[in-house]
């Protein structure tokens, strides 16, 4: 058959981030080869430097044995490169002729659409579907939208196409409808890189299979020779401990803290990211949610907090009802919340130490009296924060987008921690950072436990979820599964559930 | 790759071309002219009163773009925001209270003014709140209207009696008059109240609980939301607050210069449109506004004067007045500051 | 009947500047430019068609030139908005600023001179005997004529071709143009020296044909109109006509409807607020994508870059 396409030793660093690190991919022609690996495992990174949304820091590029340059989409696709991506890049107003003759550049100036429509109704023909090419594409339907994204790949040419997780907006049977699809493109000789978390697609689909961890290549196998089992084990490693807890602390009444009632929540597309959850969270207690991003968890903790409303189900929080609250009033209950990306929604990067500490309760005293602010106060309670959390910074009055990573994190925790809280909601709280600054937030974290508080921690990081959990449930498809008891669990077990298995 | 140095050298030469150009095509070496204005707004006491006066109005909406700024609300509607406050000063003076005394309708009219302005500034807020409708245009349209509504009631219900047929409005009263400062045209009660709320707005800014809210809105809008501010709150009441800083200038233009109404451009110049550019001169900082008003205020007579003198036309300082803004749109990408947008969620 | 025939003949020239102007502004806020220097790029523009005639006895030259300086002060706005990513409202302010000064500077000496080379009416032969329609369509100067061909090019290509549909890509999702190997950028820059020049060439009617003169400041808030047309057609040229003749026609209405007491002024904010209310009841099927707009107006494009 041949190797299409060979990436060696690519290497790319966010700050200091690898997230590839020296690895090699290789496809070859009429082949459907997955992409496995949990989110920050490097793939969808390792796709976007090959269509040319990033460039690689090293490593080299060969299709077709010729060494290549890929600088912009633009390149990607002229080496018949062609990527449809998670979140569709269609223009929604356009029709669908529209949007599959943007950018192809053999369609003719004037009229470019009709050479497109009789494309579109050749490849219609071809694989069995239809689709009308003068449809606005917001009429669509998800299934549908994918297809107008296959059929741009295909009037280009493509000879790769990559697919990155393609199935999370699809119906069962329009992920079986796509699937006899990629399996007739394969045999015409296109290939195929399949992005995903979900291992029965693998199995399913897919001719080989590399899975990535950690920024490294962990393997290369053929799916005829592994089972999901063995998958899960090597997306997740071996490396895992668990450690053994050091107390399940009993001594507090089994609180319910936190009690989420057949919680359903839309996503911003109008359809359900959160499906029916239910689950309890008591004083005292971790309960750790484990899943791969873009399963429901950022819906869920946006419901949880009040940035986003409710379609069905109830939040209740000792006991008092505030489902559809609005954001400052959850808050005002006690409530901390460590949001996921901390530059853009945990901190005000330009404003000084000081105003970012007081961001929840500026206008509560001593911090305010009237209308003023207290500024001889807030600066006291500043200085007192930053050498109780142990923030390094000149003073209290630097920039807070100064700080580095570990310290942005420890002057949100400090934040969020002083208002003596009766629930914390972390949100991959050591995401991006350091050992010693993701043990120090660790540690902060037990210590509220311990005062009695109730946390619920959504993290990506199997490690730091079993450390801290208490009890870990997984989200996947916007479905809690298995709730556990820490010292009943496997990381097979969990990692399996989190890939769909 | 355009770096920061590149960037320097290219807002001098923006200068440059710009002094080049006006020798050029007058025929006046620009540092004459140069001269020429400084000594007409700074080198007589004429000068400098004329100067003040004219830098009355550009610290008040100056301040008032400058609060909206500062939360990232681009309201560009102040010239519009004036008249209205000079409309409402006239209705008060003329139609309201005709015949109260001046220490009780001056207030008056200043606080209806305020309200006017305010008001007009409200429409933007609302449309941009509920409908997400993008404030520029909305503060820009706004303008316009405000403009004909000036010239339609000079020019028609408003229109005096006694001014043989001209775009006037009935002169004010006395009472309705303010106070001057002996022999020169400057309205010293606006101008206290400009410093004043100059200093009130920068404690407010730096140091109040509302101050703080609009520092955050301004600076980082997401951050805002997740702390749970509620940013409806904030863009409302800084563009009521920016709608009446405005209207208050449009109260002392008429209440102070004219002591009637006219048409609007005879209100104003387009301070509104220079304020865009004192507001972000003055770095956002309302003292420094003062400052810069007044130096403004110093361009304006300046321009005046080099009519007279020079012979230039008019638009001249508009053609100064834009080469500074590009400079100082070009020289502040050097300093990194070039977006003043932030990214913002999809709008009309 | 008479009248009414004559008022739809004077409303022609009235609102040709302005669908000149809103026809390049359409384009430019399609790729998702704000531009507000509509207004000193347009005086720009009048004055120096005037003075090009002035100076070279040739009108069309004059009007060649007035689009290339239009252009020219547009390429100045691209640099700002593209390149260095510059807050757009004042780049806009800025050049508008200018415009007008400048066009005063160079414009003096043309005060109350009479143009050498006058652009007459042209009525086309057979065409102009269709009863009213001829009439008021077809005896009109050689420029209307041109604004005709121009609105349906402009149309035409926007939706038709395909540089419209990248354009529309560029201005609606930049980031799926992006995607699709379309250079945002280059597109942009090409969108806004168009608009530039076409405003320009809106400016040089007014000083060469519909005055014929040169006054300062005789654009008179023309550009302001030329936005809000842009806005109240929804970006499209085929109702940026209809817009531009209903407030060119409003225009030439003030001053015959003022003896029956009807200001002008009322009658001039109409624009403004027709523009309002559009994109009132426009916003809700804009924001669910119904309606094709450009998405983020005034906000320069950074391809994103995730961490």
């Amino acid at each position: 058959m041949g190797r299409i396409l060979l990436m060696k030793g690519i290497t790319k660093r966010f700050g200091n981030i690898v997230a590839n690190d020296r690895v090699d991919f290789e496809l070859n022609r009429g082949e459907i080869h997955g992409l496995l690996g949990e989110n920050g495992a490097g793939k969808t990174t390792l796709m976007n430097i090959l269509y040319g949304i990033y460039t690689p820091d090293e490593g080299d590029i060969y299709i077709n044995g010729t060494r290549v340059n890929i600088r912009s989409p633009y390149d990607a696709i002229r080496f018949g490169i062609s990527m449809v991506h998670q979140n569709f890049k269609l223009v929604q107003s356009h029709t669908v002729a529209e949007n599959v003759a943007l950018g192809l550049k053999d369609t003719g100036f004037f009229y470019p659409t009709r050479s497109v429509e009789r494309k579109i109704e050749e490849f219609s023909k071809r694989y069995g579907f239809k689709i009308d090419p003068n449809t606005p594409v917001w009429q669509l339907s998800a299934g549908e939208k994918q297809r107008v994204e296959i059929i741009k790949a295909f009037c280009r040419d493509a000879k790769i196409f990559i697919l990155d997780e393609p199935t999370t907006m699809l119906t069962p049977i329009e992920i079986k409808e796509l699937f006899n699809l990629l399996k007739l493109l394969r045999e015409e000789g296109v290939s195929v890189v399949l992005i995903t978390h979900k291992l029965d697609e693998v199995m399913d689909v897919c001719d080989r299979v590399t899975i990535l961890r950690g920024g490294k290549r962990v393997d290369t196998v053929d799916t005829g020779k592994v089972d999901k089992e063995d998958l899960a084990r090597m997306m997740f490693g071996q490396d895992i401990n668990l450690r053994p807890r050091t107390q399940f602390v009993s001594s507090f009444e089994k609180d319910v803290v936190l009690e989420v009632r057949d919680l359903t929540v839309l996503n911003d597309k109008g359809l359900p990211a959160v499906k029916d959850v239910s689950f309890d969270i008591h004083r005292g207690e971790i309960f750790g949610i484990a899943g791969v991003s873009g399963n429901g968890q950022r819906e869920l903790i946006e419901a949880i907090t009040g940035l986003r409303k409710v379609a069905r189900g109830s939040i209740r929080i000792l006991g008092e009802d505030v489902t559809n609250m609005k954001v400052k009033e959850i808050l005002n209950r006690r409530v901390a919340h460590i949001p996921e990306e901390r530059m853009r929604l945990g901190i005000v990067p330009s404003m000084s130490l000081e105003d970012n500490v007081i961001l929840r309760n500026y206008d509560k005293s001593p911090f305010s009296n009237g209308l003023l602010l207290d500024y001889n106060v807030i600066s006291d309670y500043a200085r007192d924060l930053i050498a109780e959390y142990r923030i390094s910074a000149q003073d209290s009055k630097v920039p807070a987008g100064t700080l580095s990573g570990g310290n942005i994190q420890k002057l949100i925790l400090a934040r969020e921690l002083s208002i003596s809280p009766v629930l914390i909601i972390a949100s991959h709280p050591t995401q991006g950072l350091d050992v010693r600054s993701s043990q120090q937030i660790h540690n902060l974290l037990v210590k509220k436990k311990e005062e009695g508080c109730a946390i619920l921690l959504v993290s990506e990081d199997l490690q730091e979820l079993l450390d801290l959990s208490d009890r870990i449930a997984v989200m996947f498809n916007g479905s809690i599964r298995g709730i556990k008891d820490i010292e009943e669990v496997s990381i097979d077990e969990i990692g399996s559930l989190m890939v769909g298995v | 790759m355009l770096t920061k140095y590149k960037s320097l050298w290219l807002s001098i030469l923006v200068i440059a071309l710009g002094l080049l150009a006006i020798d050029l095509i007058s025929g006046i070496r620009p540092d004459i002219i140069f001269k020429s204005i400084v000594i007409s707004a700074f080198g007589s006491i004429y000068g400098l009163s004329e100067t003040l006066t004219k830098s009355i109005p550009l610290m008040l909406c100056g301040l008032g773009l400058s609060l909206a700024f500062r939360s990232s609300v681009w309201n560009i509607g102040a010239e519009g925001q004036l008249l209205m406050g000079a409309i409402g000063a006239t209705w008060v003076a003329l139609y309201i209270m005709p015949n109260v005394p001046g220490p009780i309708l001056i207030p008056v009219m200043f606080l209806v003014g305020a309200i006017f302005g305010g008001i007009w500034a409200l429409i933007p807020a609302i449309l941009k709140v509920k409908f997400n409708l993008n404030e520029i245009i909305v503060s820009l349209m706004m303008n316009y209207i405000a403009i004909e509504l000036v010239n339609y009631l000079v020019y028609g219900p408003w229109k005096s009696p006694y001014e043989w047929g001209f775009p006037y409005s009935t002169k004010f009263p006395l009472s309705a008059q303010l106070p001057r400062i002996s022999n020169t045209r400057i309205h010293y009660p606006t101008l206290i109240i400009a410093v004043i709320l100059a200093v009130v707005f920068y404690i407010i800014l730096n140091r109040s609980k509302f101050g703080y809210e609009m520092r955050v809105v301004g600076d980082n809008m997401e951050a805002a939301r997740y702390a749970g501010l509620d940013i409806s709150r904030v863009i409302l009441l800084v563009l009521i607050l920016s709608g009446g800083l405005a209207g208050l200038a449009g109260v002392g233009e008429v209440a102070g210069i004219h002591h009637r109404l006219r048409v609007a451009s005879g209100i104003s110049p387009g301070y509104g449109y220079t304020a865009v550019i004192v507001a972000w001169l003055g770095r956002l900082n309302p003292l420094l506004i003062i400052i810069v008003s007044f130096l403004f205020g110093g361009l304006l007579v300046g321009g005046d004067a080099i009519q007279v003198s020079l012979g230039l036309p008019g638009a001249t300082i508009n053609f100064i007045n834009g080469l500074i803004l590009i400079f100082l749109l070009v020289q502040s990408f050097s300093r990194g500051r070039a977006s003043l947008t932030r990214k913002r969620r999809s709008e009309v | 009947m008479n009248i009414i025939v004559d008022i739809l003949k004077a409303t022609i020239p009235a609102g040709t500047p302005l669908l000149l102007g809103a026809l390049g502004e359409i384009y430019v806020e399609r790729s998702g430019i704000l531009n507000l220097g509509v207004e000193g790029m347009m005086i720009m523009g009048a004055v120096s068609a005037f003075g090009v005639t002035a100076i070279t006895n040739n009108v069309w030259l004059g009007i060649l030139i007035s689009s290339i300086v239009g252009g020219g002060m547009a390429f100045i706005h691209a640099f700002n908005s593209i390149t260095l990513k510059a807050n757009q409202t004042l780049s806009g302010l800025s050049l508008t600023m200018l415009g007008l000064g400048l066009s005063g500077l160079i414009g003096k000496r043309y005060i109350g001179m009479p143009l050498p080379v006058k652009l007459y009416n042209l009525p086309l032969g057979a065409l102009k005997d269709i009863p009213i329609i001829g009439h008021v369509l077809f005896d009109q100067d050689p420029i209307v004529y041109m604004s005709y061909i121009l609105a349906f090019v402009f149309w035409f290509l926007l939706f038709n071709s395909r540089f419209g549909i990248e354009l529309r890509s560029v201005g609606e999702s930049p980031d799926v143009a992006d995607s699709a190997g379309i250079n945002v950028s280059k597109i942009q820059y090409l969108a806004v020296i168009i608009g530039g020049m076409m405003a320009g060439l809106g400016g040089a009617y007014l000083s060469v044909a519909y005055a014929p003169a040169w006054i300062e400041g005789m654009t008179a808030g023309m550009g302001w109109i030329v936005l809000a047309i842009t806005i109240f057609s929804l970006w499209r040229p085929e109702r940026a006509i209809i817009g531009s003749y209903l407030f060119g026609g409003i225009r030439v209405l003030q001053y015959r409807l003022q003896p029956f007491g009807i200001s002008p002024s009322l009658l001039n904010m109409l624009p403004f607020i027709f523009t309002i209310l559009v994109l009132m009841i426009a916003s809700r099927e804009i924001s669910r994508k119904k309606i094709s707009a450009p998405s983020s107006l005034g906000v320069p494009y950074f391809r994103e870059k995730i961490l």
